[in-house]
């Protein structure tokens, strides 16, 4: 007879949640590595801002909340919070923009919605969706990546950090002469004034799947995604869900006319797509229980990316898809609730 | 039923956005301007003033049966009649609103203080009792739009306050609370404002958290 034990709560973690989230952040130490190798020191400074904002946030609101300030602090769900926020930032991006919203992430939707545990969104995209819809101008502060034969106009630190901290650059230099279109843009621009897939790519931004930098950012993350299922802090099914879901859509359009439609490769090692499939979507509270639960919020979400990048009017649509399947959890997993042993459905 | 308290309740007691969390709908389309829910509030209030006083005029003549019937086509005449006066005589503002002032019949407020207060007491009251309603709906309405006009875009009744980084100043607008879903973030931090202050408002959950004793745990 074969006994089905569904999730944690049978197996109790010997770590508990420092534990766990200690092994995330050393997990996605290797991709912020990459991501600043490629796109300059801006990556840290919004991780900088982002640690500290949360962790302010997240002592002001256990504060309010009467809770215990130091063992809630200490337990790191707020630093994953903001490393997953400001790794999703563009890497120039003035501080008050990644203050507010990690504020909003932690202050709002973890907390009035009742703490660790409690949240209904997933704090770090709730709080992204934020800033980018609130701020569309200054989430374009992406540089062009440090690789290849690209030749652009590069901020050096000293830039980076006053444009950091006060929004404005030294000297003539703009944000509009740094910034350049990501691959996700330049493939939604170049499709939308009828240039064929093979034409867009002659641009040297593009690498052999996704963007030249961009697709050894989602290398680096899917590793340490694989590093979290052998370590079994996340399991197979939401990953599995989230690309299968985004990989199916986007070989099935691109079967039908390839001209026109960017490759599967393109879509899983674009953007977001690694990092919402094993950092974001994984995220314990804000994803259903049950395996069936989680291969069907994983696969709304791949199928919610496609259709977002591809018939959307932003880029990416990883954050969007998130937040819009964490509304689902509830009714997946009323629709998903195990059968009581001894009873009929 | 004292007259003070009927004017005055609606006002923060029972007011009937944050309290009975009713005109939701146009309370988040029209508030991304000062002069937007200025313009509606004060012409909800006239309609429900209006429909408020003719409606308990006929509180005895009015059969149970066709009640419904009889007050929509009252509340409806009272909407064409404001609807037309903007027109005539603030053409602009009639248009930013578009269908809002028209849909005001189908405002929850309107049928909701006619069906429920207008049937049973007399004309007087029931004006105040518009009247009230009115105000809390407006103040509400002023509350969200200037914090969304200021922060949207940086200026009220349309002039400027904060001087915008596309204009060489230093305030960058919050493009999110131009778009009507803000205003359910600004309507929903008033309510906790509120409920917070007055604990008397907050409703009893629908579910009950069960406690499990120490035994049931294991």
């Amino acid at each position: 007879m074969r006994f089905a034990t569904a999730q944690p709560p049978q197996w109790p973690s010997p770590s508990g949640v420092p534990g766990m989230m200690r092994i995330v952040i050393l997990a996605l130490l290797p991709a912020i590595l990459v991501s600043a190798w490629f796109y300059g020191p801006g990556v840290f400074f919004n991780i900088i801002v982002a640690v500290i904002a949360a962790l302010g946030t997240e002592a002001i609101a256990l504060r309010l909340r009467q809770k215990p300030v130091a063992a809630t602090l200490g337990d790191g769900s707020a630093l994953v919070a903001a490393l997953l926020f400001a790794f999703s930032l563009p890497p120039l991006c003035p501080w008050w923009v990644t203050a507010s919203g990690t504020v909003f992430a932690i202050g709002l939707v973890k907390h009035a919605y009742g703490g660790l545990g409690y949240n209904l969104f997933n704090p770090a995209m709730a709080g992204y969706v934020l800033v980018l819809v609130s701020f569309p101008d200054l989430m374009t502060g992406w540089p062009a990546p440090d690789i290849g034969d690209i030749d652009y106009q590069r901020p050096g630190f000293g830039a980076t950090l006053q444009y950091c901290l006060t929004g404005r650059f030294p000297d003539a230099l703009t944000l509009d002469a740094i910034a350049r279109a990501t691959t996700l843009d330049r493939v939604r621009e170049g499709l939308g004034a009828m240039r064929t897939m093979d034409e867009i790519r002659m641009n040297p931004v593009f690498g052999d799947f996704g963007g030249a930098g961009w697709e050894w950012i989602n290398n680096f993350v899917a590793m340490g995604g694989g590093a979290l299922l052998l370590l079994g802090i996340i399991r197979w099914h939401i990953p599995a869900g989230v690309l299968g879901g985004l990989l199916g859509m986007a070989s099935f359009v691109w079967l039908l006319d390839p001209e026109i439609s960017p490759s599967p490769g393109f879509h899983l090692f674009s953007g977001g797509a690694m990092l919402g499939a094993f950092f974001i979507a994984t995220d314990p509270v804000s994803s259903p229980t049950t395996a069936r639960g989680r291969l069907i919020y994983g696969a709304g979400i791949g199928i919610l990316t496609y259709v977002i990048r591809t018939w959307g009017s932003y880029a990416d649509g990883i954050a969007f898809a998130v937040l819009l399947m964490n509304m689902t959890v509830p009714l997946i997993e009323r629709w998903t609730r195990p059968r009581i042993y001894g009873r009929s459905a | 039923m004292k007259a003070r308290d009927v004017l005055l309740n609606p006002i923060i007691g029972d007011n009937p956005v944050t309290r009975q969390v009713l005109g939701i709908c146009s309370a988040l389309a029209i508030t991304n301007s000062l002069r937007n829910a200025l313009v509606m509030g004060l012409a909800l209030t006239a309609v429900l003033v209006t429909a408020n006083v003719t409606i308990s005029l006929l509180r005895r003549h009015l059969p149970a049966s066709v009640r419904l019937l009889v007050q929509m086509t009252i509340i409806a005449s009272a909407v064409i009649v404001a609807d037309e006066f903007l027109r005539a005589y603030a053409p602009e503002i009639s248009r930013t609103l578009s269908v809002f002032v028209g849909l005001i019949v189908t405002n929850c407020i309107v049928l909701g203080r006619t069906e429920s207060f207008a049937l049973r007491y007399n004309p007087a009251l029931a004006a105040l009792d518009g009247l009230g309603n009115g105000l809390g709906y407006s103040l509400v309405l002023v509350i969200v739009a200037v914090i969304r006009e200021l922060l949207g875009s940086g200026s009220l009744l349309g002039v400027s306050l904060l001087p915008l980084v596309a204009d060489g100043g230093w305030f960058q607008p919050i493009a999110l609370l131009l778009l009507p879903p803000s205003a359910f973030f600004v309507i929903a931090g008033l309510i906790w404002l509120v409920r917070s202050r007055r604990p008397e408002q907050v409703e009893q959950p629908e579910v009950r958290e069960i406690t499990l004793t120490r035994m049931e745990r294991r």
